[in-house]
């Protein structure tokens, strides 16, 4: 297909789609009303099982078999991921050369800042259930925090404090502890993923039951995947070579 | 003005749709459909708007109360910048296995694909 004939079909269907979405747009309930009936139902839910956060109470409670789901889809990622980006037959890993082209300026303000970003990381993971945030965004905060080992310093210091193995291991205990904490659920409660734990008081560190430990266990899989990906994308740039490219 | 951010969401949708057709390059593919997947996070989040409340998180003295905005969809955006990062990824390294393979990552260009 040419390049003008693909823009003519794309010209129909995409004017068809603009077309169903305005009438579906204008249709709609207006935005910024006051009724909301998912709202009304999932904060009474939330503050049930004291959990002042109710986006986390909704990922790790109420829809937590959903949640599941989608932390299994982030390891199938990863598997993908290195299973394409691993070295072929005729590609070898090489060592890098610490290469020290850094400006003194972005390591002065990488080191500073990687300490920091870990801290921040490990509260957005920890304090998921009773503020903004959660085992998702605090995995990727600490993932690519680390990561300013790399543009702050070089390619073998990232390497030498980045155990890949250990990442791998990590990975798969977050989700294993994510199935683990359903199966306790099933045993104890009558239902997957089914509160456990007491439920402490509203807005403390120990409160939401089992939501925490399930923000725990997402963080550790998310930074530890997002890790084990970056990392595949940087080997592809920096130490896989093709033979005789040397 | 009602209908504003809904049309954004749509806007954005279509716009990356145009990006992937008239691409030349797979890392312009994957980030217009990138774009083109940020409309479903504006339009969950505009579904879920409300005038003049706060978010649904509470803190440990403030009274809980049903004037938040809706939660339900915020979770779903979660899930679906998760799923977009998941997905770019593979998309990505799919692009690094076609750079190595067939030497082009023009997306005409493998127009004749073998086999």
């Amino acid at each position: 297909m040419s390049r003008r004939v693909r823009l003519v079909v794309f010209l129909i269907g995409g004017g068809a789609v603009a077309a169903l979405l305005a009438i579906a747009f204008l249709s709609m309930p207006h935005f910024g009303r006051s009724e909301h009936l998912y709202r009304d139902l999932a904060v009474p839910a939330a503050v049930k099982h004291v959990t002042a956060n109710v986006v986390s109470s909704v990922n790790f409670d109420q829809r937590g078999m959903d949640t599941f789901g989608e932390e299994t889809i982030l390891i199938a990622s990863v598997v993908g991921t290195a299973a394409l980006l691993r070295p072929a037959k005729e590609e070898t890993e090489r060592r890098v050369p610490d290469t020290g082209r850094t400006l003194g300026a972005t390591r002065l303000v990488g080191y500073l800042m990687l300490p920091v970003s870990l801290v921040i990381g490990l509260d957005v993971v920890l304090h998921g259930h009773v503020t903004p945030g959660g085992g998702f965004q605090g995995g990727v905060v600490l993932a690519t925090g680390l990561h300013l080992l790399y543009v702050s310093g070089s390619y073998p210091a990232l390497d030498r404090l980045r155990p890949l193995e250990l990442f791998d291991i990590v990975d798969g205990v977050g989700a294993a502890t994510f199935a683990a904490v359903g199966l306790a659920g099933i045993a104890f409660a009558g239902s997957f993923l089914a509160n456990v734990v007491s439920f402490g008081t509203f807005g403390a560190l120990f409160s939401a039951g089992t939501v925490p430990i399930l923000n725990v266990a997402v963080g550790m899989e998310v930074f530890a995947g997002i890790v084990a990906i970056l990392a595949k994308f940087l080997d592809q740039d920096i130490t896989v070579v093709k033979e005789g490219d040397q | 003005m009602n209908v504003y951010a809904y049309f954004v969401a749509g806007w954005l949708l279509i716009v990356g749709g145009y990006g992937i057709v008239r691409s030349r390059h797979m890392v312009h593919a994957i980030v217009s459909l990138a774009v083109a997947q940020a409309g479903t996070y504006v339009l969950l989040l505009a579904v879920g708007y409300q005038n003049n409340v706060t978010a649904p998180v509470f803190g440990s003295t403030e009274k809980p109360t049903k004037q938040v905005v809706d939660p339900v969809v915020q979770a779903m955006t979660l899930t679906d910048i998760v799923v977009s990062a998941t997905v770019t990824a593979l998309l990505l390294a799919l692009a690094v296995q076609v750079n190595k393979r067939q030497g082009t990552v023009d997306p005409d260009e493998l127009a004749a694909l073998e086999g």
